[in-house]
């Protein structure tokens, strides 16, 4: 064990913190403030999502982490040891046997389920900010459900390119009310966050907590004759054949060879080992 | 006031264990507000009567000397207010200053008279713990975040949860407390009353 509190932060900032949840999860899709602490990495490493999952974690807790879909890139790697080493807490890279799972820029391709929560790290947690950068407008905005600035931008997209052209990040508004940045998850993810599992979002270096309790209407932004897609890559996995999972592009020599791989990747070795193939699989792996 | 000393009550009655127990608390909290008609344990904190284990066991675990709390009716003892002094240091405030609120549903009338946050902060609303007799799962119709088709929960009224609920995403946020048990209800809930033939299985 550490010498550290459990899960690292005092019980008074996560006294606060937990006070901010719940205010998420009563009004969701709201932006809580919050006072976001100092942590022991730099901001946009995900301060705000290890807060959360500080102030969230049991001692019978299995944390996973991922990065982008995968559990063992640095970022991941980092918070899963600072949670190992602070709350001597279990882990896991299985989606199905995690309790908690924080995430940066993706959600499990596996559906999550009731007795799991979902913690996103979250760099910019307004969705109107690049719009109006003022936090008194943005904040009138909201309380006025003034939202027609949004959808000027996504028909700009369409005049400039034919269809909506953003990709990740890509606005919702929740139960009807609040417009909400989903974090910069592909928008292939957005329909997924209308699940059983309890989804926080936490913005470190923005002091923003904000909460979609399990299935709520999570609905995408579009218009009725460009309705939202949630596209991917129209490739299958090369490592393991899905045509169903967001896919990283990934260049494998110098002469403009590519592979597309699963962007989960414990999905992706689930599926392997369950037999499946794809286009680049070595033929002796198990 | 007369002085007085402090009763050895309420010395006692914390969390064994700080920052797992009130993990462990927070996150039934998190569970019954999250999932409104679900009823959860809550144990570890033990206030002076008539506070019940799982009130106790949520003000230690959200409240400290930030949050101004209200204590009404019979939850306003002087064992209480020590208790509360020594444990958690909020301050005890009335309604209109209230973060959290303690009482029964008769004590804590009228709730209106607590803050429903503003336009621009919504979260600037009390928070409302109210000891029940017991939580059961029949009664009223619950739906809207947080549940899948319908629920069902014993409340103490109908109307003013309704009107609550009406004024969304302003609006006051319960808590029902009962032994070891929690349920919640936040504002986003839309309250009806039962509709007899669907008679949820216990």
């Amino acid at each position: 064990m550490s010498d550290y509190n459990f899960a690292y932060l005092d019980e008074q900032t996560k006294r606060m913190i937990r006070r901010a949840i719940l205010k998420g999860i009563a009004v969701p899709g709201y932006q809580v403030p919050f006072a976001s602490r100092e942590m022991p990495m730099p901001y946009g490493w995900g301060t705000g999502g290890v807060q959360v999952s500080a102030a969230c974690l049991m001692p019978e807790d299995v944390l996973k982490v991922i990065d982008q879909g995968a559990d063992d890139t640095t970022n991941a790697v980092s918070i899963r040891k600072f949670f190992e080493k602070t709350a001597d807490i279990a882990v896991t890279e299985k989606t199905r046997e995690a309790t908690v799972i924080q995430t940066r820029h993706r959600i499990p391709e596996e559906p999550l389920t009731e007795g799991q929560i979902l913690v996103y790290q979250v760099p910019i947690p307004e969705p109107l900010r690049f719009l109006e950068p003022r936090e008194t407008e943005t904040r009138k905005m909201h309380a006025l459900e003034e939202y027609g600035l949004m959808h000027v931008k996504l028909y700009e997209d369409i005049a400039k390119h034919g269809h909506i052209a953003t990709s990740y990040a890509y606005p919702v508004k929740v139960e009807g009310r609040y417009v909400m940045d989903p974090s910069p998850i592909p928008k292939f993810d957005n329909p997924k966050m209308e699940m059983a599992a309890i989804q926080l979002f936490g913005a470190g270096r923005e002091q923003r907590i904000y909460a979609v309790p399990p299935y709520t209407k999570v609905v995408s932004l579009d218009f009725e004759d460009h309705p939202f897609e949630a596209s991917k890559a129209n490739h299958p996995c090369d490592l393991c054949g899905a045509e169903h999972t967001y896919l990283d592009e990934v260049i494998i020599d110098d002469e403009g060879g590519r592979m597309f791989v699963c962007s989960d990747t414990d999905y992706c070795a689930e599926r392997q080992a369950m037999g499946h193939r794809g286009r680049l699989s070595p033929e002796a792996a198990e | 006031m007369p002085e007085r000393q402090m009763s050895e009550q309420s010395l006692i009655g914390a969390f064994e264990a700080p920052p797992q127990d009130a993990a462990r608390a927070f996150r039934a909290a998190l569970e019954a507000l999250a999932r409104p008609g679900s009823i959860h344990e809550i144990k570890g904190g033990k206030a002076p009567a008539p506070v019940s284990e799982a009130a106790a066991s949520l003000l230690l675990t959200l409240c400290d000397p930030e949050t101004p709390l209200c204590l009404m009716g019979a939850h306003d003892t002087p064992a209480i207010r020590d208790w509360i002094a020594f444990q958690i240091g909020a301050p005890i405030v009335g309604p209109a200053k209230a973060m959290f609120a303690l009482g029964t549903w008769a004590a804590l009338q009228p709730v209106t008279a607590f803050p429903i946050g503003t336009a621009e902060y919504p979260d600037r609303s009390t928070t409302l713990i109210v000891e029940m007799e017991r939580l059961s799962q029949d009664g009223m119709r619950l739906t809207g975040p947080g549940i899948e088709t319908t629920a069902s929960l014993t409340l103490p009224a109908l109307e003013p949860f309704q009107m609550n609920a009406a004024l969304f995403p302003l609006g006051l946020d319960f808590y029902f407390t009962s032994g070891t048990q929690i349920a919640g209800l936040p504002r986003s809930t839309t309250v009806s009353p039962e509709t007899g033939a669907e008679m949820e299985a216990d």
